[in-house]
């Protein structure tokens, strides 16, 4: 499709004398938008910058074996970023883990086996997770969520398992529909081989249409990462916030953690501008920005070059 | 067992699956109605907390959050009109462009207290701002950003080209056939994604804990340079500050919360399909 | 006298109020989630004092309230515990002289889950519990179950008092710190709350958030072989309890006009009957 810019390029685009006129007052209006459209580019710049302006000087000021070790309390200068980490990997790894077989098979079970009335049904309802506020979904953690993991035998409701429950069922919503459009994307031809060929319906879809969406489930995990490794209100809530590094045992995941974006969430409010703690949080900020920025440009590159994303992927 | 046993069995735990995906939000939506809706009333909605918010209403804390969304509207609206129009009417298929939809797709993967981190660095205190409406709305407005750009981008696309073409032949600038024949017909989706945007300012907590939320504050604001209350921060606070907050009250907040969120969504979803039906070509 | 500092940031604001100076309509009041609720209760009380004037009341922890003041951001700041060396050092820089005022008097109280047979703990005891040496009831007389510990976090005024003296044991030369799984509760209530459905956890909390009804409370001693103690508004105000601490409220220099007033109100019969009406200490007669 050719843009504005293209077709005003055309022979019958050129103005007579008067509309040469309008057209000088016009100019800054173009000029104004496209400033608008390089705009974006430099917001996220100046944000990443701001956050280097106020946390770099904890990396100059904290020693590494500080940041590197594995106690975060700051009123002792104890900032060690290692538990955090630790905290938000193992909330974002069992989000993963909970969510991409849940979200790829509610996919599946939407594109290839439900009858059309339910997928009418079924996909509103899913938009309408997706709008659940997070803050409500902590507060359900909390009140309802937390005391059924407890009594279930953990030695304590609030743990990275009750987390990443949660945040998977936030991340479901991208990670569906990702997967939906993967699966629609294979071609109809495949389909129709295999089911030429005498393959059952099951076969057809594990042994042909899955493996062919391959990459585009790819995308999904990835962005689901990235959605579990942001999220703020809802583990604050339920992890227990305490920094820790769970040992390596099969009880893992029901120990409470302490995730980096709670560590920020909790703690800014309390520090004074400038001191050491502030830069430690803004430092925990650059660590966050650089992370989903690496997570998001991957994912972006497995999608391809220039296309636009569609806009509820976002 | 055969294969046709084992397709029946697929199909069947496949269902299973996704039931267990769809029930529970059933659930979540219910149980917060079942419990919330019996505290739900005028007084509940339109008078302030009292004795300490154990008891009375919510509605310095709506109104806040009312007060927040018209602001991040007014943040985030013209900036992601003009990109929008940017995106779709001008930019060419060059490495800028490819960039700066690189950036608007990092914009909405920040995570949203990066967003709270920024709004108080920037604007709370290197701006001066304090903290204050303004404030909380620059935050929300810049989260708001990238869904906003996507959508109206989205909209402008979907008008036919032959708008413009036709437009150009009959020796309309560019800018006129923007404004009068592709923009018009564009607002109703450019609309939804404001909407949309909106729905999902409206529910957040991180970018406000530092930029505008206050915990109780004995009168409404007078202007935009005070503090509010809002509805997602006074959810987190009665459920994890007060001392003997009724439950009941607790989940009525989260249902107001929910339904106001959710309202706003349901206004796009259905302006959206409203406008694919009217829609002439 | 002090305008609002905040509203004065802004330029719109500024214009304003260029106007002659009108009293204080305003009180921003920030700090301690220990005194938030008996902040409110006196914001409120003091409406029908002076219906003119509005307090604005935030929680955020002691070290919030603190950080504010330095930032110029609020009026009163409450606090937990004493002010620290550095932040004192840091309001100076800034210009401000941080003003004490003790408001009320907190007992400490030690809380487990109605369940839990453990009655008596020393202080020695409950330090080793929060380090994380002792990890297991049974060490303690109790159940064969491990201690699941709860603590506010780290920008609260409790948590360093309760560092200090009891995980501390008062040693100012002591460096040891909380174990690092010591699950940090958003506020008093989030731990009233884990403790009430969780046989297991232990926890502290000023003695006006805990209802006996539904949390257990332990009797302290300072050492063996003292007696142990319950907390009580009695045992706060005579001393016998251990871990009683001062209640503060800081201003920027010294106060004046409303401010002033509300302060001295506090510290008045009026405000000092709210104290108690809250399950705090109040201060003792002077």
């Amino acid at each position: 499709m050719l843009k504005t810019e293209q077709v005003a390029s055309l022979p019958a685009a050129h103005p007579a004398p008067a509309a040469r006129r309008r057209r000088s007052g016009e100019w800054w209006i173009e000029q104004l938008i496209r400033g608008a459209g390089l705009s974006t580019i430099v917001i996220i710049g100046l944000i990443f910058l701001f956050l280097l302006r106020e946390g770099l000087p904890a990396f100059v000021r904290i020693s590494p074996l500080n940041l590197l070790g594995v106690r975060w309390y700051p009123i002792e200068e104890l900032y060690g970023l290692l538990p955090l980490l630790v905290g938000s990997l193992l909330v974002t790894v069992g989000a993963v883990v909970i969510a991409v077989p849940l979200g790829l098979i509610t996919a599946i079970y939407l594109g290839e086996i439900a009858p059309l009335w339910q997928r009418e049904l079924l996909k509103p309802l899913i938009e309408v997770l997706a709008g659940i506020p997070s803050i409500v979904l902590g507060f359900l953690g909390w009140v309802a969520l937390a005391p059924l993991v407890q009594q279930a035998g953990a030695p304590t409701g609030l743990t990275a398992f009750t987390g990443a429950l949660i945040l998977a069922y936030m991340s479901l919503p991208t990670i569906i529909s990702i997967s939906e459009d993967a699966l629609y994307a294979v071609p109809k031809e495949y389909r129709d081989a295999a089911l030429a060929i005498g393959a059952t319906e099951w076969q057809t879809i594990w042994r042909v249409v899955v493996p062919a969406a391959r990459s585009g489930i790819v995308i999904a995990t990835v962005l689901g990462i990235g959605r579990a490794i942001g999220e703020t209100m809802a583990v604050m809530m339920v992890t227990g916030n305490a920094a820790n590094i769970p040992a390596l045992a099969t009880g893992m995941f029901f120990q409470p953690v302490r995730t980096m974006t709670a560590t920020i969430a909790a703690e800014m409010g309390e520090v004074a501008q400038g001191s050491l703690h502030y830069q430690a949080l803004f430092a925990i900020g650059i660590v966050l920005f650089l992370l989903t920025f690496a997570i998001n440009s991957l994912a972006s590159m497995l999608i391809g070059g220039g296309k636009q994303q569609r806009s509820n992927q976002l | 067992m055969t294969r046709q046993q084992t397709n029946r069995l697929a199909k069947i735990a496949i269902s299973l699956v996704a039931a267990l995906v769809v029930l529970p939000i059933v659930l979540v939506i219910s149980y917060v109605v079942y419990n919330g809706i019996g505290v739900i009333s005028w007084e509940f909605l339109f008078t302030a907390p009292r004795n300490g918010m154990r008891e009375g209403g919510i509605w310095p804390a709506l109104l806040g959050t009312v007060f927040l969304t018209f602001g991040t509207a007014i943040a985030a609206f013209p900036l992601a009109i003009a990109t929008a129009i940017y995106l779709a009417e001008y930019a060419g298929d060059n490495r800028l462009t490819r960039w700066v939809r690189l950036a608007i797709v990092n914009l909405a993967g920040i995570p949203s207290i990066v967003y709270g981190l920024f709004g108080l660095g920037a604007f709370v205190l290197f701006l001066k701002l304090g903290t204050s409406i303004v404030a909380g709305s620059l935050t929300l407005g810049l989260m708001t950003l990238p869904v906003v750009i996507s959508t109206a981008e989205e909209a402008l696309l979907a008008v036919p080209q032959e708008f413009r073409t036709v437009s150009l032949s009959l020796g309309a600038t560019r800018w006129q056939t923007i404004r009068h024949q592709v923009l018009p017909h564009a607002l109703p989706g450019i609309i939804t994604g404001i909407i949309l945007g909106l729905g999902r300012a409206a529910g957040e907590t991180a970018p406000i804990l530092f930029t505008v939320a206050a915990f109780y504050l004995p009168e409404l604001p007078r202007s935009i340079f005070d503090q509010t209350m809002a509805l997602p921060y006074h959810l987190y606070v009665i459920s994890t500050q007060v001392p003997g907050m009724p439950l009941s009250l607790q989940y009525g907040t989260a249902l107001v919360l929910l339904l106001v969120v959710l309202s706003l969504t349901l206004v796009a979803t259905v302006l959206r399909t409203r406008m694919r039906r009217r829609r002439q070509w | 006298m002090l305008i609002f500092a905040l509203a004065a940031c802004s330029p719109a604001a500024e214009s304003a109020s260029a106007a002659a100076p009108s009293p204080q309509r305003v009180i921003q009041n920030k700090g301690s989630d220990t005194l938030v609720n008996l902040a409110l209760a006196w914001a409120e009380a003091y409406r029908q004092v002076n219906p003119d004037l509005l307090i604005a009341v935030t929680g955020g922890g002691s070290g919030t309230g603190i950080a504010s003041l330095i930032n110029r951001t609020v009026d009163i700041a409450n606090v937990s515990r004493h002010i620290k060396e550095a932040e004192i050092a840091a309001a100076h820089a800034n210009g401000v002289e941080p003003t004490e005022f003790i408001v009320a008097i907190d007992a400490l109280a030690i809380v487990v889950n109605l369940a839990n047979p453990v009655s008596e703990l020393t202080i020695d005891q409950l330090s080793a519990i929060f380090t994380g040496q002792v990890d297991n009831w049974k060490e303690v007389g109790g159940n064969d179950a491990p201690i699941i510990l709860l603590s506010r976090e780290t920008n609260s005024g409790t948590h360093v008092y309760f560092l200090e003296e009891v995980v501390r044991k008062g040693d100012p030369e002591s460096k040891a710190i909380f174990a690092p799984d010591t699950l940090l509760m958003p506020s008093s209530v989030g731990i009233t709350s884990e403790i009430r459905r969780n046989p297991n956890a232990i926890g502290y909390d000023g003695l006006g958030y805990v209802d006996p009804a539904h949390e257990k409370l332990i009797a302290v001693a300072a050492e063996a072989g003292l007696p142990y103690v319950m907390p009580t508004v009695a045992t706060g105000m005579d001393g016998s309890y251990p871990i009683a601490r001062p209640l503060y409220m800081y201003t920027a220099g010294q106060p004046a006009g409303a401010v002033a007033e509300y302060l001295n109100w506090i510290q008045g019969p009026q405000g000092q009957q709210i104290v108690a009406e809250l399950g705090f200490v109040p201060l003792a007669a002077p």
